[in-house]
């Protein structure tokens, strides 16, 4: 599946989307980036309700397929575009982890 | 056999939000070399855990990182507090990272067992009141 399917799938609002193409392998969720970092594999979508510059690093140094915020969470305006210069695609969902895990495995079934 | 090539970074210990920065030069510029994505995975996550570090625990510090076709090797060095017990801080989950810093997402006490994880080896050498510095390398072939 593709980025851009599973974000109309799970109803994701994009807040970065410069490789909708993406195509998704797995998901991980967690809110410790050394966790996070130590553990998330490469082309894996990242569920989070950690915001800030530090989560766009994470994402790109795992090459992860895209960055979901749960929670209602956003990026302000300034990582918003630094997550587009790097590539990473950023979404928001007023969904909880918890919820977006449940759609999530439903959808890899 | 083809020289080395050597890159020296200062980390600034006051600046979060630039925090990293060292680590996504060198990302880029092992792209540029032509090396393996696995390979500079590895490097970079295991310099900007490295990097982080510093930032938190040391007020900065200064990086250099030599590369040759047959290894990476990345030194960071600090002169901040030194680590008491490095088999502690070693440990998974071991961490003392303040509130304001755990609400940005670190403190979870897996960096250095990170930097051990992605690296071939890692060498500590520490000092309580005179500061850290922190070999690693990771082979290419
Ligand atoms: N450069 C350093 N100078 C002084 N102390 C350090 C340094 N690096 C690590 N430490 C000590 O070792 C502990 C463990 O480090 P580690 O990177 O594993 O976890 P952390 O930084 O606390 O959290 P995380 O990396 O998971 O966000 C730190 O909490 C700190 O006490
Ligand atoms: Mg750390």
């Amino acid at each position: 599946m593709k980025i851009r399917e599973l974000a109309e799938k799970m109803d994701l609002a994009p807040l970065s989307l410069p490789d909708g193409d993406r195509e998704v392998e797995g998901f991980y969720a967690g809110d410790l980036l050394s966790w996070v970092m130590g553990r998330a594999n490469a082309g894996n979508v990242w569920f989070t309700i950690m915001s800030n510059v530090n989560v766009l690093a994470v994402a790109s140094l795992v090459d992860l397929s895209a960055v979901v915020l749960a929670e209602g969470v956003t990026l302000s305006d300034k990582d918003a575009a630094s997550a587009l210069e790097k590539g990473i695609n950023v979404f928001t969902s007023e969904k909880s982890t918890f919820e977006l895990c449940a759609l999530a495995g439903e959808l890899a079934k | 056999m083809a020289e080395a090539i050597t890159f020296h970074y200062d980390v600034d210990g006051e600046n979060f939000t630039s925090a990293g920065n060292a680590s996504v030069q060198v990302k880029r510029k092992l792209r540029q070399l032509g090396f393996p994505p696995e390979i500079i995975k590895r490097v970079s996550i295991a310099m900007y855990e490295g990097e982080i570090n510093m930032v938190i625990h040391a007020s900065g510090g200064s990086a250099d990182v030599t590369v040759t076709p047959e290894e990476v090797r990345i030194v960071l060095t600090d002169h901040g507090p030194g680590i008491a017990d490095v088999a502690l801080a070693m440990r998974e989950g071991y961490s003392t990272a303040p509130d304001n810093i755990r609400s940005l997402g670190f403190g979870a006490g897996m960096g250095l067992p990170n930097m051990k994880r992605y690296t071939d080896t890692m060498e500590i050498d520490t000092e309580v009141g005179r500061g850290t510095t922190i070999t690693m390398t990771v082979k290419v072939a």
